[in-house]
């Protein structure tokens, strides 16, 4: 079970890292337009 | 086309694809234990899903650079959206071997072998790397999308052979998911790996809108830094 909850907590994190990423960038150039 | 930030479509399109991400998780999770594989099988919810997201990614790449280079359909924005569309791509191609690793591990004994559809897969990897690189080199926004463009259509031709991989050389990745499935697996087996495409191309619809978006205000930023300079300049030549 390790490894199956290795696999879904990278994907969870690396899709929710991402989002917030692009999330954050977003906000961040509309702000300084 | 225009995507606000927060706009109707990008919202609903948000809640779609985290409401089917959560469900996916938690079906996946719920999988019951297989003779075969014990408690792995449950990653079918969550890696052909991923893997099918990084050749969407890669299709919309090309055919949106297919539009740019078509004189009557040329604009920014297909550019732009082929550049979106690679850097999700890339994010879909690394979970794609990292889900796929973390299932051979426990199945095959390796984490890694060089096997047609891995060795594929990793090659996909660094096809969008590099194109994202090669978006990276200074030029005009002319000539970064035609560079680009060209180099996307030569490195999609690799996602229809990573496809038929399986087929041509018989190593040791198992058959195309949804064809093995329909013989071996049982129906909520094969539920959760629909359910699993359907997420993912939501999560990557979603993200590449608001990766097209963010481009779209760094392409802005840039051309007002331009416009900056250039008065700037003026403002100098009036002065001497």
């Amino acid at each position: 079970m390790t490894y199956v909850l290795a696999g879904y907590g990278i994907t969870a994190l690396a899709i929710g890292g991402y989002a917030a990423w692009v999330l954050a960038r977003g906000r961040r150039l509309t702000r300084n337009r | 086309v225009s995507v606000k930030r927060g706009s109707a479509v990008t919202l609903s399109l948000g809640v779609a694809a985290s409401a089917s991400l959560l469900a996916t998780f938690a079906y996946g999770l719920s999988l019951p234990k297989t003779v075969e594989q014990e408690h792995y099988s449950k990653l079918i919810a969550i890696h052909p899903g991923i893997a099918w997201a990084s050749y969407v990614a890669f299709g919309v790449t090309a055919v949106a650079s297919v539009l740019w280079l078509w004189p009557r359909t040329r604009s920014l924005t297909w550019d732009l959206l082929a550049g979106a569309s690679a850097e999700v791509g890339v994010l879909f191609s690394s979970l794609t071997l990292i889900t796929g690793s973390i299932w051979g591990r426990p199945t095959w004994g390796e984490w890694w072998v060089w096997d047609a559809r891995l060795t594929l897969s990793a090659l996909m990897l660094a096809l969008l790397i590099g194109y994202l690189a090669l978006r990276q080199v200074p030029a005009t926004a002319d000539a970064r999308g035609r560079r680009s463009a060209v180099a996307a259509l030569l490195g999609v031709l690799v996602v229809p052979v990573n496809h038929y991989a399986v087929e041509w050389w018989h190593t040791l990745h198992q058959g195309r998911s949804l064809e093995v499935a329909s013989d071996t697996l049982d129906g909520q087996f094969i539920f959760a790996m629909t359910l699993g495409f359907l997420s993912m191309t939501l999560v990557y619809s979603w993200l590449t809108l608001h990766r097209l978006q963010v481009a779209r205000l760094e392409e802005e930023l840039v051309s007002d830094d331009l416009d900056a300079a250039l008065e700037a300049r003026r403002r100098e030549a009036v002065l001497t």
